[in-house]
């Protein structure tokens, strides 16, 4: 196990319960934080001293279906004055997919949000303009959720014929 | 096209006329380029001084009423074959189409699971010539120029094919 570094221990010292888990394997230090304590997270470790987080990297989702709660929002957090990269998760709930937005401490984080509304279908409460980032406004469902059937096509058009699979029974297989 | 179309045989004048418009078109193929993802940096590789489309009579042009040949260089999602479509219909007839690269003419690599491919572009608009490839080299491009030139070759105005 890797000595934990000094912002992780300072995090989890200064919000006690509301981080609900540290480590820091192989360099990559996280903090599981819980969902209401997001935002307060966020602009103390991007305003305290001896951490400044300023630069905000990334925010995903990842759909561990079957597992309770399903989806971990992910942010990454870089501080470029101290060199220091952190990872954020949230557990959601597959019920309650709902998280409080970032934008007010990170503006940034906007179209991420977006793009993880469009394809994961996780809500982000407070968010100002919460539309599909990529797919068309008519797209039904989350593609990236893993109960999202692999075949399902939406085309906006009309075909000029039918799609042919590689695996439709009707197509004789290939001599070898 | 239509007074001709259909109403007369092989004879003298058009057979004669055939070759005169089909050396113009096949000797001077104008393409729209329509470069959606990495294929499209090849095909610019193609137009550039290395490979040098144009002294095949090759000049590519920004917009489709201008051009008679659509190269579509790339993945084509849900979203871009309406608009695909649509650029098609510009453009003035007799036009002809090159798919270009494994994911214009099947949906390549997002073939079975892509939500957002279209699984080739001859699902939205006919296809005359397909360069297989991920993305295809310059020379393969080049070579379906040929093989369109080849096409173009046996029109007739007195026929339409396909």
């Amino acid at each position: 196990m890797q000595e934990l570094p000094e912002y992780l221990s300072v995090l989890k010292s200064r919000f006690g319960d509301r981080i609900e888990e540290i480590h820091a394997q192989h360099d990559d230090a996280t903090a599981v934080v819980k969902r209401d304590a997001i935002v307060e997270v966020c602009a103390w470790l991007r305003d305290d001293e001896k951490t400044l987080f300023d630069l905000f990297l990334d925010l995903t989702a990842v759909d561990y279906i079957g597992r309770k709660p399903r989806f971990e929002v992910v942010i990454h957090l870089v501080s470029i004055p101290f060199r220091h990269r952190l990872r954020l998760k949230v557990r959601l709930d597959e019920d309650d997919p709902v998280m409080p937005t970032i934008i007010p401490v990170y503006p940034a984080s906007n179209w991420f949000e977006r793009e993880c509304w469009d394809l994961y279908g996780i809500k982000f409460d407070g968010h100002p303009d919460l539309r599909r980032m990529f797919l068309q406004e008519t797209f039904v469902g989350h593609p990236l959720r893993k109960d999202y059937p692999i075949a399902k096509r939406q085309p906006l058009i009309e075909l000029r014929k039918s799609e042919v699979r590689r695996n439709d029974e009707s197509v004789e297989p290939r001599p070898a | 096209m239509s007074l001709i179309e259909g109403r007369y045989g092989p004879n003298i004048v058009i057979t004669s006329l055939d070759k005169v418009f089909n050396w113009g078109r096949g000797s001077s193929v104008w393409p729209m380029t329509f470069g959606l993802a990495c294929c499209a940096i090849e095909m610019m590789a193609t137009a550039a001084s290395r490979f040098d489309l144009d002294r095949y009579g090759i000049f590519m042009r920004p917009t489709p009423r201008q051009a008679d040949c659509m190269i579509v260089a790339g993945t084509v999602s849900v979203k871009m074959a309406e608009r695909l479509r649509r650029l098609y219909h510009q453009m003035p007839e007799p036009r002809w189409v090159i798919a270009m690269g494994s994911c214009s003419i099947s949906g390549g690599p997002y073939w079975e699971g892509g939500y957002h491919v279209v699984k080739g572009v001859d699902l939205i608009i006919p296809v005359d010539v397909y360069v297989p490839g991920c993305p295809p080299r310059p020379e393969a491009l080049l070579d379906a120029f040929l093989t369109l030139k080849e096409k173009i070759a046996k029109e007739t105005m007195a026929k339409k094919l396909a």
